[in-house]
């Protein structure tokens, strides 16, 4: 089975590119250029020696011995939260930076969610000297107050997304509008392994790293490379797509992915896209959304901002599809549970989206001699709030 | 293919007032009456816009009207159904814009079989690009009579004007600036000089004009360069406020074209 993306921009029937005219330069652009340009020497020179030097990579596998011992099997962690700005999105933007860079951009466009691609992205623009406008929900610009104060030391102008539910799609929406109205010297950093295609591809690639690592790493430790399974948090999907992308013709590999439920999977307070979507077109990709009937996209909650999107990568719908992925979901209350019980266990606030992922521990059958790996995706810092509540420290 | 589209720019090739609105806004059911006011006042093609919850191509004008009319009840099931006996009072052009979403949805084939049952000549759907339309929609929209009208911005080169031209039927959606849809005040210089760009391809189809078409003055001077212009966002606009319906199209429509 083939789980790349074809010369067309699909994964089977998932993908491609549903631009309106006015974004075509721009994605025909890249879809051109991409390839090339993070094949070229210089840019993997540069990419390798940031991600290692400004990043901290590569990232500790990390076997969770209290853990292991709590769920009677292997858990080892990816320590994506330890990397700079906290968690697994600084590897896209550092790649995003460079291709920008290499196409002579002058200005860095970003929507962000939980702010931790907003942040990530920021952080790149002030390490390049270049401009950059974040979008981001005016729900979220609320809930996730610490990222736009990062954000704006780090010299990006925040611009809250005023529409509809003024989370992720809509701070998505307001970027694509600003990329048609900027159609020169702008380049957007979509933060997820979403949008049209070259984007999915891209990103995944950029994530890559994250799987390139585990094979390794786990080699040095148990002497084997295959782990019995890796699970990761879905929002868009670009941790999970980046931890599983050199396991993916592995078949023996499990690759679990965990959707937000937010209230849970029969009230309308969710987020899990694969559990309950159907296909259609949002974001210029087709793929699985969370749609009434008529084909307007619904509103998507979860506790988690990363999480409260209303579709999902075109890997991962290929991916569930074939059933070469398995697609769980979390409750807000479960993942509270999970998150608690690491940082009691481990001495590491995990953040909520990474926590989805550990609470897949309760749902799936372990055996002792199972090797788990948890890709965690960021850490709580932004989340302490969130958790202070609700545990009422 | 020769439908009213074809018959209209046969019979009229100068100053063609096209006029978009957001099926559903501001009432559910001011679909027809707004249909039919703007064929009164002399109004030569109109696209009735089908609202999307996530417009990306545009502007705040066409957001807002899109979102109250969902919220007014308003979907493209609802929409065929407001249009059944159009076709009774109403000889114009008629064209459906609005995203693909909604449309996949509703079955790309069912949608186009009742586009021809109701007698609609022609979609305008921005984010469905050429090649996708040319591998999986273009027999199908052939077979209904329903021409395909795709758009071409200053960043369009002509390379890719020629391939669009070559593909398309109808006429062609010349967007004005590089932007969403919404006002602008005025035709830029850069803007005139794509203008005449594509005037020198000496295309097949005829060109239409749109976004930030606002007044009689960006009409008339759009109008120079192509067949005629279209207004949208100036027009949802002006749907707002204290007289009639009926009272704000014509007055509308008189100061667009004739403001003396
Ligand atoms: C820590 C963390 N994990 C996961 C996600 C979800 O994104 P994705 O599914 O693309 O990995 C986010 C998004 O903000 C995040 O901040």
């Amino acid at each position: 089975m083939n789980y790349q993306v074809n010369d067309k921009g699909y994964y089977g029937e998932f993908g491609g590119a549903f631009i309106p005219e006015m974004m075509y330069p721009n994605i025909e652009e890249l879809r051109r250029e991409y390839m090339s340009i993070i094949h070229s020497y210089d840019f993997r020179q540069e990419f390798i020696s940031l991600l290692k030097h400004y990043v901290g990579r590569p990232s500790p596998l990390y076997f969770a011995k209290r853990m292991s011992e709590h769920y009677q099997s292997n858990v080892f962690l990816k320590r994506e939260d330890l990397n700079h700005t906290g968690s697994h999105k600084i590897n896209n933007t550092i790649g995003q930076i460079l291709l920008a860079k290499h196409l002579k951009k002058k200005r860095i466009i970003a929507e962000t969610g939980a702010g931790q691609h907003g942040v990530a992205t920021a952080t790149v623009c002030a390490l390049m000297g270049v401009q950059c406008v974040v979008y981001m929900g005016a729900l979220d610009v609320k809930r996730q107050a610490p990222n736009v104060k990062k954000m704006r030391m780090l010299g990006a102008e925040v611009i809250p997304a005023l529409s509809g539910n003024q989370t992720l799609k809509d701070a998505t929406n307001e970027a694509m509008r600003d990329w048609i109205n900027n159609p020169v010297d702008t380049h957007y950093i979509i933060g997820s392994v979403v949008g049209p295609h070259p984007y999915p591809d891209m990103v995944a690639r950029f994530q890559s790293v994250i799987s390139e690592e585990i094979r390794w790493q786990l080699d040095e430790q148990l002497g084997r490379e295959l782990p019995t399974r890796v699970i990761a948090c879905v929002g868009g999907g670009s941790n999970a797509a980046g931890a599983f992308y050199h396991f993916l013709e592995d078949e023996a590999v499990e690759l679990i992915g965990v959707e937000a439920a937010g209230k849970g999977i029969s009230t309308p307070d969710t987020a899990a896209t694969l559990t309950l979507g159907t296909p259609g077109v949002l974001h210029s990709s087709h793929s699985y959304l969370m749609q009434n009937e008529d084909g307007q996209i619904t509103e998507p909650y979860s506790i988690s901002a990363g999480l409260d999107y209303p579709g999902i990568g075109p890997l991962h719908a290929h991916l569930f599809k074939t059933g070469r992925g398995k697609y769980l979901w979390a409750t807000d209350e479960e993942v509270l549970q999970s998150a608690l019980l690491l940082t009691r266990k481990e001495g590491i606030i995990p953040a909520l989206e990474s926590a989805h992922a550990l609470a897949a521990l309760e749902k799936i059958k372990l055996q002792p001699e199972d090797v788990n790996i948890i890709n965690l995706s960021g850490r709580g810092d932004k989340d302490m709030e969130t958790y202070l509540d609700y545990f009422g420290y | 293919m020769n439908n009213r589209i074809n018959q209209l720019f046969q019979e009229k090739d100068k100053n063609i007032l096209s006029v978009y609105f957001t099926a559903g806004y501001p009432e559910l059911n001011d679909t027809v009456t707004i249909i039919q006011e703007l064929e009164k006042n002399g109004v030569n093609l109109i696209e009735i816009g089908m609202p999307f919850s996530d417009p990306v191509a545009d502007g705040p004008v066409i957001q807002n009207s899109s979102l109250i009319a969902l919220k007014n009840g308003m979907s493209v099931k609802k929409l065929f159904e407001q249009l059944q006996n159009i076709r009774k009072t109403v000889k114009i052009p008629l064209i459906l814009m609005g995203y693909l979403n909604p449309v996949l949805q509703f079955g790309v084939e069912n949608f186009c079989k009742k586009c021809q049952e109701v007698g609609i000549d022609g979609l305008i759907i921005p984010d469905l690009p050429l090649n996708e339309y040319l591998s999986e929609y273009k027999s199908l929209f052939e077979a209904h009579q329903l021409h395909n009208i795709l758009l071409i911005t200053p960043q369009t080169s002509d390379e890719r004007i020629l391939q669009i031209d070559a593909e398309s039927s109808g006429f062609i959606y010349m967007v004005s600036s590089s932007s969403t849809t919404g006002m602008k005040q005025s035709v830029a210089k850069y803007q005139t000089e794509y203008f005449e760009r594509v005037n020198r391809l000496g295309l097949k189809n005829p060109q239409l004009i749109g976004f930030g078409i606002s007044n009689h003055e960006t009409f008339q001077n759009t109008c120079k360069y192509a067949g005629g212009a279209i207004i949208g966002s100036a027009f949802v606009k002006a749907l707002e406020g204290e007289l009639t319906l009926n009272e704000r199209i014509s007055g509308f429509v008189k100061t667009i074209v004739n403001p003396e």
